[in-house]
């Protein structure tokens, strides 16, 4: 089975997402396509799978013009795709999951899960797939999910199997497995697109590459002969570099100090479990670990958006265990949240607004209670400019600046203040390259200013890069501590205690 | 998270507060039910035996009376009861909360039971064949409110629907006779079913907002018309009533048989339907996808699921399901409509649909419960106890308010509940 791509225009209002791309996909080979958020790669699978319909252009399957009116079309013609976000129900079992919109039935609609269940495990043993079909999904591990989508596609008898970056939510060992399971994939024959932005990864597993910038496609790469230079310049349009300069480690004293601290979730369950930590002023403490092991109720209890259930915290010799957001606020402590749509800004405010939202009470801007907008604007245009803000008015809605610039002025309102201490939460989850460099050179700025930095990524690459010491967290405990300022920093050993492989 | 907790067990048990909290929470209600039975009931009691009566004196297999000596069965109560209470501080009372919890209630219910009937004789068949009747309506809205979240449409409207239908059932009712006004009755249920569905998922107006519009809409209506043009032709509103249905052979069977083989055909419907809606959404292929298009309406959408069409579906079926337990207070009792008379039920039906967990199930046996409480303050009343009658009255909401605030924070609505979907 041959799938082309031709001519495809997508537009959404101004924006074009992908600017007449052509685009083809061929059995038995694993096609990567590469690119940063935000080029075009996920529309162009969305395109393809029957999500949306593109503005100009067509979609050949051997050389026949197909037309898909929905995803059920694309379902049927063989396509399937595995989204970044799954696309899985909870509470339904492995099964149910499976069969959604394609069921096995009896009489009077009768829904025939016996029959569904023996066919899911047709296909755990045709693929080597361990999955239990009568499982609930949100008792499954991440790496299990995937399988499960990956059995859904085929289930649906799906010959072409898009992947939207499949490895974002995986440990570094879940990768390596699921490289296999990929492999394994296209040597039955199945044609599959593999979409990501990371170059080593794109490089191991495909057997054709294409780089796709700002809707177009800019280039095509061999993997055997290509490297991560070449296709990071491709991707991103100028060269980068991948190194990131900091002063040397000369730690002062301890700023903060975590003492057996616990934290709950609400449903009670333990997400911070009896956690101590230190960290000094002038160094970076990256904790590592695969999402949802308890990284955002720390994060949560350190700034005081979350009750601490026993334990103390500590901040420059004082006891902030309980202490409310705002006083924590106030001593220096700056806090760079984890979803900045949600936490990080109101997108329906105006950047000027946005970046006064900590400060506004303060006595530069506000008499009386009444805010002194005119200074307002004047800091924000000087702060946004400070911070490469990309904008055309402090008074533009923040819902309007890209990613990058979204999360370049939360880091402009954070740190444009007297701080002493950064907490910063997956601090460039989903940026474009160059914004990523950007933030990485503040997030090192402040340290070398002297302030304590804590912060927690689950991309191995940017803690390895940032840290100067680095914690592990796996289900509410730090499970593993590492110094890179005495050894180098190993990743296979990081990936592993992600896992909870510790001996 | 819970599922791999096992290393540090110890760690893990001394952290589990919120179970053992909620056990010594029970022991503390059960101990004080205890008290309360021993005091009150067994103290105050005239003495003399509890006499209930569970058949007419004509009945082909008529049961003997239940003779319950008031003062004994007090006592004993109130030591199950304390017995209980203390079980739950010790070792293992967390295992058995639940359960513990639930039959505690029964049996302090049953102790004021025998309390207020003490020195008297009460039909308790009588009572029971009132709880089924007086839940029909609860359990008909409390299954709108299942068919409706279950899409995640959060159905506030059911009281209107409720009320629309009644109304309905009485205006038809009193021109085409019976079942013409239990069919308009449907009918309308899913007009406003449908125009619901229409607000929330193509409008996406607020659910909640547009519930309450539709209620109130209605309210006005009605209230006019029954008023106003009732007063001046009274032929409108005086519709035929549904006779109970005895069901051959099962009717005659000592208790079970008054109470529900006895029944009119909204009774009938009402079991029927829980039924039907269980397997359907439970064992078909329709029922699997709506469930999913409530759980995760974009998984669904990206399986080539309509999730919009869906909604509309469900939402309008769930509107004629309460236009048919509308149609109970008007067709399936008193044949007349009378102003705002759903007097909140639909909003029972609701807290039946939580207490029910989204179970059809589930709702019908909250909405007996409800039921109950109801009709055993109307018999009371009669027992002439000395609890003001007004107080009785209120039972049924005290039930409502003790089940959702007791289970609510348990029970797990629909992912999507209440959120309208947009297609990218």
């Amino acid at each position: 089975m041959e799938v082309e791509l031709r001519n495809i225009t997508k537009r959404f209002g101004e924006v074009v997402a992908n600017d007449d791309v052509n685009l083809t996909i061929r059995a038995g080979e694993v096609l990567g396509l590469l690119g940063e958020n935000g080029a075009g790669k996920s529309t162009l699978m969305n395109v393809l799978s029957g999500l949306y319909t593109a503005d100009e252009g067509e979609i050949l399957i051997n050389g026949k013009p197909v037309d898909f009116k929905g995803p059920g079309d694309s379902i049927s013609a063989g396509i399937g795709m595995v989204h970044q976000h799954f696309m899985l129900i909870p509470v339904f079992t492995v099964a149910e999951n499976v069969i959604l919109g394609v069921e096995p039935t009896g009489k009077i609609d009768y829904l025939d899960l016996k029959k569904a269940r023996l066919q899911v495990r047709e296909i755990n043993q045709k693929y080597g797939l361990e999955v239990d079909p009568d499982e609930l999904i949100e008792n499954l591990p991440v790496g299990i999910q995937q399988r499960v989508e990956i059995i859904k596609v085929l289930f649906r008898s799906a010959d072409v199997i898009i992947f939207d970056e499949p490895t974002a939510v995986l440990t570094p060992q879940e990768v390596t497995e699921f490289f296999e399971i990929v492999k394994s994939l296209r040597d039955t024959g199945k044609a599959i697109v593999f979409i990501t932005h990371k170059l080593h990864e794109i490089l191991d597993i495909s057997d054709r590459i294409s780089v796709l910038r700002r809707g177009q496609i800019v280039g095509e790469g061999d993997p055997q002969t290509t490297t991560q230079t070449e296709l990071a310049e491709m991707m991103v349009g100028r060269p980068v570099s991948f190194n990131v300069d900091k002063e040397p480690y000369a730690p002062a004293d301890v700023l903060l100090d975590i003492e057996d601290l616990t934290v709950l979730r609400e449903n009670d369950d333990v997400a911070v479990d009896g956690i101590n930590l230190k960290v000094h002023s002038g160094e970076i403490v990256g904790v590592a670990g695969v999402q949802g092991n308890g990284q955002s109720s720390l994060i949560e209890a350190l700034t005081g958006l979350t009750r601490v259930a026993g334990g103390t915290v500590k901040f420059n010799g004082q006891n902030i265990t309980h202490a409310s957001t705002r006083a924590r606020h106030r001593m220096g402590i700056a806090h760079i949240p984890e979803d900045r749509q949600r936490m990080g800004m109101i997108a329906d405010f105006s950047i000027a607004e946005n970046m006064v939202l900590d400060t506004y009470y303060d006595d530069r801007f506000s008499k009386h209670r009444v805010i002194n907008w005119p200074k307002a604007y004047k800091n924000s245009a000087r702060v946004a400019a400070d911070y490469d803000v990309r904008m055309t008015s402090v008074h533009d809605a923040a819902g309007n600046l890209s990613g990058g610039n979204q999360q370049k002025m939360v880091v402009a309102r954070e740190l444009s203040r007297e701080t002493m201490f950064l907490i910063a939460a997956q601090p460039t989850r989903g940026l474009d390259v160059g914004s990523i460099e950007y933030i990485h050179s503040r997030i090192i700025n402040a340290r070398d200013e002297g302030d304590g930095v804590l912060f927690v990524s689950s991309e191995l690459d940017e803690i390895m890069a940032l840290s100067d010491r680095v914690v592990v967290m796996f289900e509410g405990r730090i499970v593993a501590e590492f110094d890179a300022t005495t050894h180098p920093l190993d990743k296979n050993t990081i990936g592993l205690a992600m896992a909870g492989a510790v001996a | 998270m819970a599922k791999t907790m096992n290393p540090i067990d110890a760690q893990a048990r001394k952290l589990d507060t919120a179970k053992v909290r909620q056990a010594r929470n029970t022991g503390v209600i059960l101990i004080c039910l205890s008290v309360l039975v021993a005091y009150v009931f067994a103290f105050g009691t005239s003495g003399g035996d509890a006499v209930f009566r569970l058949s007419r004196p004509n009945d082909p297999w008529a049961a003997p009376n239940l003779v319950v000596p008031a003062m004994a069965f007090s006592y004993i109560a109130a030591a199950v009861l304390a017995f209980l209470g203390a079980r739950q501080f010790m070792r293992g009372g967390v295992k058995w909360t639940g359960l513990s919890m639930g039959f505690g209630l029964l049996l302090a219910v049953a102790a004021f039971l025998v309390w207020a009937t003490a020195g008297k004789s009460f039909s308790l068949t009588g009572m029971l064949q009132a709880t089924v009747v007086r839940a029909v309506p609860i359990a008909l809205g409390g299954l709108a409110g299942v068919l409706s979240e279950r899409v995640a449409v959060v159905n506030i409207a059911i009281e209107g629907m409720l009320l629309a239908g009644a109304f309905t059932g009485a205006l038809v009712g009193s021109l085409l006779g019976g079942f013409g006004g239990l069919a308009a009755a449907v009918a309308v249920g899913g007009l406003f079913g449908f125009i619901l569905a229409a607000l929330v998922v193509t409008y996406r107006v607020d659910q909640i907002i547009a519930g309450v519009v539709i209620n109130l809409f209605v309210l006005g209506v009605t209230s006019y018309v029954s008023s106003q043009v009732y007063q001046e032709f009274r032929f409108l509103n005086n519709a035929p009533v549904f006779r109970p249905v005895r069901i051959p052979f099962l009717s005659d069977l000592p208790v079970i048989g008054p109470v529900f083989f006895q029944q009119n055909i909204f009774v009938y419907g009402a079991f029927i339907m829980v039924c039907v809606a269980t397997y359907y959404l439970f064992y078909t292929r329709s029922g699997l996808r709506a469930r999913a298009v409530g759980e995760h309406p974009q998984a669904a959408d990206t399986l080539g699921i309509n999730v919009y069409r869906t909604r509309y579906i469900n939402v309008t079926v769930a509107g004629m399901v309460a236009g048919f337990g509308g149609a109970w207070f008007t067709l399936g009792s008193v044949g007349r409509f009378d102003e705002g008379m759903t007097n909140g039920l639909g909003y029972i039906g609701l807290a039946a649909m939580i207490v029910g967990r989204w179970h059809p199930f589930g709702a019908l046996m909250a909405a007996l419960v409800f039921g109950f409480a109801d009709s055993m303050q109307q018999k009371l009343a009669l027992l002439q106890t000395p609890i003001p009658s007004e107080f009785l009255a209120m039972a049924p909401y005290i039930a409502t308010i003790i089940l959702v605030a007791g289970l609510v924070g348990r029970a797990r609505p629909p992912a999507a509940d209440g959120q309208a979907y947009i297609k990218e």
